[in-house]
């Protein structure tokens, strides 16, 4: 392995991994956010349990992301120092807005929360936690940004002189189409995320009929939100593959493993690819399926792979433009297959529990606490169709990811930081659910919705 | 004003709140063990920075955001070139974060108190050990990529920038627990942080003497001299006007940190060969992206230091430590 493909595997690593706390702390900061303006409104003690229970379990995820984004933000310089002086002007800024405007805060409204429930006034508190829920959309819009000008670069010009990218517009960049459709996407991602986890261990809870009462509120809030949320993900996810097609058609024929330009193109819904030369050797499709989702329309043109090769080739020059077909083909297929597992989980789970009726067997517990795991699969494979699917391309048309390693990198170093953050990574994981199991057992702390008793201990230090 | 003279400015700014706050959080961290006679202590030394170390932190995070936006080549050849120290302190940072908010939820918190305290140190030196070799320059090619290793930016002038760092954040733990503690801590606090800031005094007085006599500049002679009364002055305060004490060695660290930028000024990198120097000019981003980074800096910093500021007036009172099991409450 050479420096990039390290890179490419530091990166690749340390951002997934960055990417399983954040949905879950945009989703349940919302959704305990809610449980305690329920608990304000109605003053209903159940409230307030259900408030600290699923606030604790939040906070356990929640210093996960801390920890991993700090490295996220420095590993631009380190790893990709080509990439960092040559977009800089453009992609600096929304990196910058994102730390004065949404870190900031977070972390400060956060630790308002934890240690000020007995020292703010009842709704000021409420106030501090929906701030901090807000902080955390706002950090996921300011990324996305820079993330969406590497899909689709706007509102800058190439300086011929210093061969770097110059920000012309910085509305462009933060209106960019792609910003538009990929936000509410990872939002929705992001609720369909939290609730399989609140629905998952509400369902464990009222199996071991520990405070079923309460658990099952929260179960239904979980259900009804991942419903929600799978419908918001489908529809943005098909608005976003129609813009795909337009800016990133490479991208969309590899998802599909379509070769060749067709109209008419069905959806594939499992083929054997036959990278060498060019084709598929087994294809099961459903007819027109792939032009309804990328145009609109039955009989929509869709471009294939050797042809978008062909017209790559006529405007950047000789080259190679094919991501991995196979990666890009099969998490594009399973990111939408887990978001529909999901969704049919929480299907059956509000029709179990229809008019007060238990939620089924010690199987549907089961099921339910493997469920949790479906939101992150997909979330993890979205992003690696997303990134991986770009490639040559670190800057689609503009910079590839060849030319984006630091040039003074080298093996041993990067290996070694490699090797250091997947070890300690892979430490904090255990340690991180070990925590979670253990706070989940425990369940809610009985005396915690009496008000007399301080509850800033039970949340905090 | 020029735009780069304000970013460059900012970005200072953004540094200096860093070590005043996160300054005196890696203190609490190297103090942990030696202030504390029982776990009581050790959750109330923890306590008196729980809510405020993750907003400490993000000045951090804000400083290399702002170094990206304002100064590209800057944030790359640094990082880039700094990659094993960065290495060190990226783990230290994760270690330290997960420690703090992990002890009091687990069943042991021995390897947690352990963790926190190591986590604390390493950036504590390590980030003395990076701005002496900012200061002093370090080898950079035509492209400004970094051409040395680990040994080069180990120099001993660079140790003992490690060393000031080190002394001066401790120092400024130990104020920051005698402002927030009572009774026995709050002494043995006073005590310890005597040392500290005896260390801090020595080293730090012998660093920015051989800073400033390597490249001396009238302005920065004025900030050594305002550090080195601060840091005096907070000695002869401790463990008395506490306030004062920490007021004055804050003082102290936005002298040190101005001394440094100052004598960093116009370059933000020097290289060893002043013809690959990064200035402000050669690493900045275009009049554009500066100014519409002017606007919004100028609209949200006030925000957040409002707010900031409002954290510290709720959490304003000390803490005192229950003698039973029960745990510890906010305020007295
Ligand atoms: C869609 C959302 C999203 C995405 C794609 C990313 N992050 Fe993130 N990040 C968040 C959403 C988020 C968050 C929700 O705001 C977090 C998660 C947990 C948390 O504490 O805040 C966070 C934390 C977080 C922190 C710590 C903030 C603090 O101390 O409070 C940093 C420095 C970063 N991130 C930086 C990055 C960078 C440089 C990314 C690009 C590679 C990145 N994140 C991807
Ligand atoms: C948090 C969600 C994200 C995930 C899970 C993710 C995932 C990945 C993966 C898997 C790769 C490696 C692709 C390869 O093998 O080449 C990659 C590369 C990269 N991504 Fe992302 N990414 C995320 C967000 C972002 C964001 C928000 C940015 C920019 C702000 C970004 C910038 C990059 C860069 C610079 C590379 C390295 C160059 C390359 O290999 O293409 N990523 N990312
Ligand atoms: C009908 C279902 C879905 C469709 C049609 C769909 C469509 C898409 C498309 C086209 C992209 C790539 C965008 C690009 O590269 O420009 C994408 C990315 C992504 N998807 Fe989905 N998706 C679906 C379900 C899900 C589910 C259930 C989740 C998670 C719970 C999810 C999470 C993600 C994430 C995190 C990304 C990467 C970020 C982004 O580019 O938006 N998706 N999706």
């Amino acid at each position: 392995m050479d420096v990039l493909d390290l890179s490419r595997w530091q990166f690749g690593i340390t951002t997934v991994y960055h990417f399983l706390f954040v949905p879950l702390t945009i989703g349940l900061s919302v959704l305990v956010a809610s449980l305690q303006t329920a608990w304000y409104r109605t003053g209903k003690p159940g409230y307030l349990r259900l408030t600290h229970f699923w606030g604790k379990l939040f906070l356990i995820n929640f210093a996960m992301g801390v920890v991993t984004g700090i490295v996220q933000e420095f590993q631009f310089g380190m790893n990709w120092s080509a990439y960092s002086r040559f977009v800089g002007d453009v992609f600096g800024a929304p990196l910058a807005m994102e730390g004065l405007i949404a870190f900031f805060m977070e972390s400060t409204f956060l630790g308002l929360w934890i240690f000020g429930w007995d020292r703010l006034p009842r709704r000021v508190h409420l106030a501090t936690i929906w701030l901090a829920s807000i902080g955390t959309v706002i950090s996921a819009y300011f990324i996305l940004a820079a993330n969406s000008w590497m899909q689709h670069p706007v509102g800058y010009r190439l300086n011929p002189v210093s061969g770097r990218a110059e920000l012309t517009d910085i509305g462009a960049v933060l209106t960019n189409s792609t910003t538009l459709v990929t936000f509410p996407h990872v939002i929705f991602g992001a609720f369909a995320t939290a609730a399989a986890f609140m629905a998952g261990i509400s369902v464990w809870q009222i199996a071991r009929d520990r405070d079923a009462a309460i658990f099952r509120t929260s179960a239904r809030l979980a259900m009804s939100v991942g419903l929600v949320a799978a419908l918001g993900v489908a529809v943005s996810g098909h608005v976003q593959a129609q813009i795909m097609t337009e800016q990133q058609p490479m991208k969309m024929a590899a998802a599909e493993a379509l070769w060749e330009d067709e109209t008419s193109a069905g959806f594939s819904l499992f083929a054997i690819g036959d990278v060498e030369n060019g084709r598929n050797s087994v294809n099961v499709q459903v007819p027109n399926g792939l032009s309804l989702l990328a145009t609109n329309s039955l009989d929509g043109a869709v471009e294939g792979i050797n042809d978008v090769q062909k017209r790559y080739e006529a405007t950047y020059g000789p080259g190679d433009y094919k991501p991995v077909v196979g990666i890009a083909y099969w998490s594009f297929r399973l990111m939408i297959g887990f978001g529909a597992l999901a969704a049919l989980l929480a299907l059956a789970g509000l029709w179990l529990m229809r008019r007060g009726r238990f939620p089924g067997g010690p199987w549907f517990t089961r099921i339910a606490l493997l469920g949790i795991g479906l939101p992150f699969l997909a979330n993890s494979l979205g992003w690696i169709f997303t990134e991986m699917g770009r490639q040559p391309w670190t800057v689609f048309g503009v910079m590839r990811t060849a030319a984006a390693v630091s040039p003074g990198a080298n093996v041993p170093e990067v290996a070694l930081t490699l090797v250091g953050f997947t070890l300690v990574y892979a430490v904090l994981a255990a340690v991180e659910i070990r925590l979670l199991i253990k706070f989940t057992r425990l369940g809610p702390d009985p005396e915690s919705g009496t008000e007399t008793v301080p509850a800033a201990p039970a949340l905090s230090y | 004003m020029e735009l780069t003279t304000i970013w460059f400015i900012l970005i200072a700014v953004l540094w200096t709140g860093y070590f005043v706050l996160e300054g005196f959080d890696f203190g609490v961290g190297v103090l942990l063990p030696y202030v504390s006679r029982d776990e009581a202590d050790r959750r109330l030394v923890v306590a008196s920075i729980g809510p405020v170390w993750d907003g400490n932190e993000v000045w951090l995070l804000v400083a290399g955001g702002a170094t990206f936006a304002a100064f590209p080549e800057w944030y790359a050849t640094l990082f880039s070139g700094f990659y094993l120290p960065l290495f060190l302190i990226l783990l230290a940072l994760i270690a330290r974060g997960i420690a703090l908010e992990y002890r009091n939820k687990s069943d042991s918190t021995r390897g947690w108190d352990r963790t926190f305290f190591w986590g604390s140190l390493a950036p504590a030196f390590l980030w003395g050990v990076a701005f002496a070799n900012i200061v002093r320059g370090v080898p950079l090619d035509a492209r400004h990529e970094f051409t040395g290793n680990l040994l080069t930016l180990l120099s001993p002038y660079a140790l003992l920038g490690g060393v000031t760092t080190l002394a001066l954040f401790t120092f400024h733990g130990a104020l920051f627990l005698t402002l927030r503690t009572n009774g026995e801590l709050r002494q043995t606090s006073a005590r310890i942080g005597r040392q500290a800031g005896l260390a801090a005094f020595l080293a730090g007085g012998l660093f920015l003497l051989l800073t400033q006599l390597n490249d001396p500049k009238p302005a920065t002679w004025v900030t050594t001299v305002v550090a080195a009364a601060g840091i005096a002055a907070a000695l002869a305060l401790i463990g008395r006007r506490d306030g004062w004490a920490f007021t004055a060695n804050t003082v102290a660290i936005v002298a040190i940190t101005a001394t440094l930028f100052g004598g960093l000024w116009p370059d933000v990198m020097p290289a060893l060969d002043p013809a690959n120097s990064l200035t402000v000019t050669n690493a900045s981003s275009t009049p554009y992206t500066l100014s519409v980074m002017t606007w919004v800096a100028a609209i949200f910093t006030p925000v957040v230091l409002a707010y900031q500021a409002w954290t510290y007036w709720v959490f304003r009172r000390r803490l005192t430590a229950p003698r039973d099991e029960s745990p510890v409450r906010q305020g007295s």
